[in-house]
């Protein structure tokens, strides 16, 4: 109706047009209202967790944190043996992972970037590295805990060594790729043998790059709580034995964060803080250190 | 046939070069012999289960270690709709950060507002967990779910969605917790897929008079569906596997008696947390090994398909600009 009357009428044409272009507008700007509103939800959210983690986990900050044990209900203590737990488990498995990510980077980038090796490899680690975590501590539990019978340091090592190779793998490979091919046929111009070239021309130029997934992998198993459930378990006392239950950061905060004890749960704030101040600074040195997007 | 040193050398190269190639190719193996290893361990660890249930383990709701008699449909049910839930919430506010962040933001604040959002999915599950059930439970609780129930108090079918105790533990608080823990995913993807857009494509559209929404709906959108899709199953693939977040939150009740939101439930990722240290050997052991496997399962073809997806547009970059 509106449109025959319109084509009747040419004065009403341009105003037609005109609302038209405002609805357009108003459309328009709605939208990009309502994004503008969801970038400040999702900044919202970081900046109260932050808030509070930081207000709630100070307060409760001291030396005796550091320096005692985790303590029975309602007693003194602190997190010292739940820190130099976390802190051991983290550096073995970070030891552990990181050559096998690498090498297996190495293989995707270097090696048969192409084959069908290659691209299933890529696939499955992809899978591995979002499969969730907890699957990976059942798995630990059915081939470690069950063999030796007990929950031990070494099968919690076990499960975070396991989280670590997938991220080095990622992004070893993603950094070599970036390398020039020019620098490599260089190197190869020059006579020098694959290994050679690989070792000290194409990983050293991807070195920041390296670093930079392994210091995210080391942020990802630190605040790992799922798979040392039932690997690691927790132990209430100071541990080098990797033979026996190992305390964590992680395990600990979930136990003392679902008790009904204060002193607990003050514990608990403390220690999240701890690992969030941990993780995050580990995040933004990543960031720091390559300029590029994983 | 004495030599010059140099032609000496020459084979002892490819020796080194041999031991190189195999440490590499192995490491490679070792990943794929991981999955193998982890699907076969499963397996054999849930057989009893398996055995005993067969597939009506996922249909049973009965949960009870006391009288041995087990079936995963309570914690299925709780993982998929706290997954739900976290969805509805999670795409609509990552789209928008997406687009804001591809098509309004200015240059210089990018990567810093980026990097803001992506520090959301650095901050470890136990942090939301531990802050979800001590600071936003209550508020949720006081300022969402009791409001909520005022309003829809007789209200057919809405009155039984808000009904339960409004203590703020259940699905809809693992379900906001969740959406908060995946948004930085599928915001990360769906920014990245958008920047793929060809410019030219963009441009076109703006010279014929388009308005930003116009062009991100009806040019950006399409081009990028299928890695926007993938994105989004990326996001699922997290929501399901996360464990200590929903354990803090979703209240451990293994009954599925109403159909409330702010019930009370598990997931299967909280029961394992909370079960399985403490599950004697024997049936109990074997079935959360069973539900284990099933959320393996799950997460494995969601996850499978969002590469699919993301892996058909990087395809499809090369040809169709």
């Amino acid at each position: 109706m509106s449109s025959a009357n319109t084509l009747d009428n040419p004065v009403a044409l341009p105003q037609v047009r005109l609302q038209r272009f405002r609805s357009r507008k108003r459309v328009n700007q709605l939208a990009l209202f309502l994004s503008l509103l969801a970038m400040l939800f999702g900044l919202f959210w970081l900046f109260w967790i932050l808030f509070d983690t930081v207000t709630l986990g100070v307060v409760g900050l001291s030396m005796t944190v550091f320096t005692e044990m985790t303590p029975a209900p309602n007693d003194v203590g602190g997190l010292a043996n739940a820190i130099y737990g976390s802190f051991l488990m983290v550096c073995l498995a970070t030891f552990v992972g990181t050559p096998v990510g690498v090498m297996a980077g190495i293989f995707l980038a270097e090696f048969e970037p192409k084959s069908g090796l290659a691209s299933i490899t890529r696939f499955v680690n992809d899978i591995l590295l979002s499969a969730p975590s907890i699957v990976i501590g059942l798995f630990v539990y059915a081939v470690i805990v069950t063999q030796f019978k007990s929950f031990s340091g070494y099968a919690g090592i076990a499960a975070l060594t396991l989280i670590v190779i997938p991220v080095v793998i990622r992004t070893t490979e993603n950094m070599l790729q970036l390398v020039p091919p020019g620098l490599r046929e260089a190197a190869y111009a020059l006579g020098a043998p694959k290994w050679k070239v690989i070792l000290s021309i194409t990983m050293r130029s991807a070195r920041a790059g390296v670093v930079t997934g392994i210091l995210l992998a080391v942020a990802r198993i630190a605040g790992e709580t799922a798979p040392l459930l039932f690997t690691a378990l927790s132990n209430q006392f100071w541990t080098s034995n990797l033979g026996e239950p190992m305390a964590s950061l992680p395990v600990t905060i979930f136990k003392f964060a679902m008790s009904p004890y204060e002193n607990w749960q003050q514990l608990a704030w403390v220690g999240v803080f701890l690992i969030t101040v941990a993780v995050l600074a580990l995040n933004v040195l990543a960031r720091v250190l390559t300029r590029t997007k994983l | 046939m004495t030599q010059v040193p140099s032609i000496k050398q020459a084979p002892s190269r490819p020796w080194a070069d041999r031991i190189f190639a195999w440490l590499a190719k192995s490491a490679a193996f070792l990943t794929l012999g991981l999955l193998i290893a982890i699907l076969a361990s499963l397996t054999m660890g849930a057989w009893p289960a398996i055995e005993k249930y067969g597939l009506s383990f996922l249909t049973t709701a009965t949960w009870d270690p006391v009288k041995e008699e087990f079936g995963g449909l309570v914690m299925i049910y709780g993982t998929l709709m706290t997954s739900f839930i976290a969805l509805l919430i999670a795409v609509p506010v990552s789209f928008g950060i997406a687009i804001f962040l591809t098509e309004l933001s200015p240059a210089w604040l990018k990567r810093p507002l980026g990097t803001a959002i992506e520090l959301l999915a650095a901050i470890p599950s136990i942090v939301y967990g531990m802050w979800g059930l001590l600071v936003f439970g209550p508020i949720l609780a006081t300022y969402v779910q009791q409001p909520l129930q005022a309003i829809f108090k007789g209200v057919p079918y809405m009155e039984a969605l808000f009904s339960g105790p409004p203590v703020g533990i259940g699905l809809l608080s693992a379900g906001i917790i969740l959406a908060i823990m995946i948004i930085p995913f599928i915001a990360a993807v769906m920014r990245d897929v958008f920047e793929v857009t060809p410019t030219l494509l963009k441009e076109s559209a703006y010279g014929l008079g388009a308005t930003t929404w116009e062009v991100v709906s009806t040019v950006v959108l399409p081009y990028t569906k299928a890695g926007v899709i993938g994105g989004i199953m990326l996001g699922l693939g997290r929501a399901i596997g996360e464990t200590m977040a929903v354990t803090f939150v979703i209240g451990n009740f293994n009954q599925l008696d109403s159909l409330s939101l702010f019930q009370a439930a598990n997931s299967i990722t909280s029961a394992l947390a909370n079960e399985f240290a403490e599950a004697g050997e024997g049936l109990h052991q074997a079935s959360l090994m069973y539900l284990g496997l099933v959320l393996f399962f799950i997460t494995f073809v969601v996850l499978t398909l969002s590469k699919l997806l993301l892996s058909q547009l990087k395809k499809g970059e090369g040809t169709k600009t």
